[in-house]
């Protein structure tokens, strides 16, 4: 049975979050910054039209913040989050199956959509996304899912269009596709558009139509899929939840240098914390960790960047063990003399831990005990909030923290940081 | 002495329920099971009252919303509470709202009558605030309770 697939994607998500909550950024450039406040990673439409590039470095938009009373914000996380759930909540209440394919994305499986017209069912799903949480979406409707993401480009691009389009069944499916660059389709990389230019390639239309033979040559059966993809052939599914992860990594830039090994063991035991929680979220334990150190490569420092691997005696996920170990392999690797940058922790090698249940009680130190003070330490963190409760080895002030100097507030998952309406 | 007993019986239990459970390991590790005999009410145990069930009907469309002012107080709104509002609801005629005017959050009561939107206070002090079309106006959502500390 043939079936019908949707892209629904957020407007400027993180720009939109802000204005949910705060609507004198109603029609003003509104931009937010990446982690550490270095980059622009949102932009309103007002921003895109004043020429603010994707990934501006921030102190490029002071001028726009005078000039045009440019709003810049601090990646608020908390926030993004909160609404993502949200928003794909709302989503998966429309579909049968969905694919959440990154905060601000999500696949679905439509079924045949029983005679409903795809558009008006599109233009359903972006009002009661609209109306329920404040932010916009576009959507893109076709019968395979590289089709659906074209479609949605093309109905954010196209104010005409009112945020949604369907590639279903029109005519004019090839005058479409001749006015998109084979780099602007879904799974074709800046590498291959420029061997495909090469070749004399450059639109959706033209890569759809080059013969197979060419295709898996150039490009392998995953490029043959997505050309088949863009002749309305589904062959890319919709993807189930994320398995456990094989890996964690817990890392971030400082907000600035870090010189001294007390600073640096203390963002280290901190991301250490932090990625022992995300294992016992996912009910797993690590065997192996590496603790990495390195300076900024783009200033003109002496650079030194390390890594060290240790295999844990056992798996494990108490924060307390991982801290210690974190801690002697930090000491190994620290040079001083060094203006470091950024360090963090990766774990892997990780097993379920309720196969590690057993040796537990053979164990000579009492995990029982452990077990629970870990679970106890994330029940409070999840109640109060993150950081409520943590080791002393993270430090208290923690001045090497990443810099956040404009973020709102956490107007959805704080008690006393709610939105403000006035009865005035 | 004392203490070393009651360490011993309480690692018992745990192993007994170790055997019987096959569930994941960490909450069974958070449920400490006494011995002895079972309670007469066991049979008899409801599920917990939950207020999310009973306040929110829309989890994705509710926010909470604080309140600064007064113009609200005869309708029991009043400077510090909170209001739980949702979005999916249609806005109606008579409804309390909170509405986005002129770049600010405003709780009022909205009245719709003949193409003409009024927000009312309720509260004599206060004027009320007829839309007008210079004005940017939208309802954000409708209040549905409110909480107040008494």
């Amino acid at each position: 049975m043939k079936t019908i697939f949707a892209l629904v994607d957020c407007n400027n998500f993180y720009v939109s979050c802000e204005r949910v909550f705060d609507p004198s950024l109603a029609g003003r450039p509104v931009v937010v910054l990446s982690n550490n406040d270095g980059n622009v990673v949102a932009r309103s439409n007002e921003a895109k039209a004043l020429g603010v590039p994707f990934a501006a470095p921030a102190h490029e938009c002071a001028p726009l913040v005078k000039r045009h009373n440019m709003a810049v914000f601090s990646s608020n996380y908390a926030l993004y989050g909160d609404m993502s759930q949200r928003v794909m909540s709302i989503v998966a209440g429309f579909a049968p199956e969905m694919e959440i394919y990154s905060i601000d994305e999500a696949f679905l499986s439509l079924g045949d959509l029983a005679g409903v017209d795809p558009l008006d069912y599109a233009a359903r799903i972006r009002e009661t996304v609209r109306r329920w949480t404040g932010i916009p979406v576009s959507v893109g409707i076709a019968p395979t899912k590289t089709l659906a993401k074209l479609a949605n480009r093309l109905a954010k691009r196209d104010p005409a269009c009112g945020g949604v389009l369907a590639l279903d069944g029109r005519s004019d499916l090839d005058s479409i596709l001749d006015g998109v660059a084979t780099g602007d389709v879904w799974g074709v990389g800046p590498r291959y558009s420029a061997m495909l230019a090469r070749h004399g390639i450059r639109t959706a239309r033209e890569l759809r139509d080059a013969s197979d033979a060419f295709v898996r040559k150039r490009m392998t059966v995953t490029g043959l899929r997505t050309v088949h993809e863009l002749r309305g052939r589904s062959c890319i599914e919709l993807e189930g939840a994320a398995p456990p992860k094989k890996g964690i990594v817990s890392s971030r830039s400082f907000g600035r240098p870090v010189v001294e090994l007390a600073e640096l063991s203390e963002a280290v035991a901190s991301y250490t914390a932090r990625a022992a929680e995300k294992l016992r979220c996912q009910r797993s334990a690590a065997s192996l960790m590496c603790v990495f150190v390195s300076t900024n490569p783009f200033r003109d420092d002496p650079q030194y960047y390390n890594i060290i691997t240790r295999r844990l005696p056992a798996p494990t996920a108490d924060t307390a063990e991982l801290i210690r170990h974190a801690r002697a392999d930090l000491e190994r690797i620290y040079r001083p003399g060094f203006r470091y940058k950024k360090t963090g922790v990766f774990l892997s090698e990780i097993v379920p831990a309720d196969s590690l249940q057993l040796d537990l009680f053979a164990a000579a130190e009492p995990s029982e005990e452990r077990a629970r003070l870990m679970a106890t330490v994330d029940i409070i963190n999840a109640r109060l909030g993150r950081g409520a409760v943590y080791y002393a080895a993270e430090g208290v002030r923690k001045a090497w923290r990443m810099r956040q100097e404009r973020l709102s507030r956490r107007f959805t998952t704080r008690w006393d940081e709610l939105p403000v309406a006035v009865a005035g | 002495m004392q203490t070393m007993n009651d360490r011993a019986r309480s690692a018992i239990s745990e192993i007994y329920a170790c055997a019987g459970t096959a569930g994941p390991a960490l909450p069974f590790l958070l449920a400490s099971i006494a011995a002895g005999f079972p309670s007469p009410a066991d049979d008899y145990i409801d599920r917990m009252l939950d207020l999310n069930e009973f306040l929110v009907r829309h989890p994705a469309a509710t926010f909470f919303v604080r309140v600064a002012g007064e113009s609200m107080i005869d309708a029991g709104i009043h400077p510090g509470d909170i209001l739980i509002v949702d979005r999916s609801i249609e806005p109606a005629d008579d409804r309390i709202v909170i509405a986005a005017l002129n770049g600010e959050l405003t709780v009022k009561r909205i009245r719709m009558e003949s193409g003409r939107i009024c927000l009312a206070p309720e509260n004599p002090r206060f004027p009320a605030i007829e839309i007008t079309p210079d004005m940017q106006f939208e309802v954000w959502g409708v209040v549905c309770h409110v909480i107040h500390r008494v």
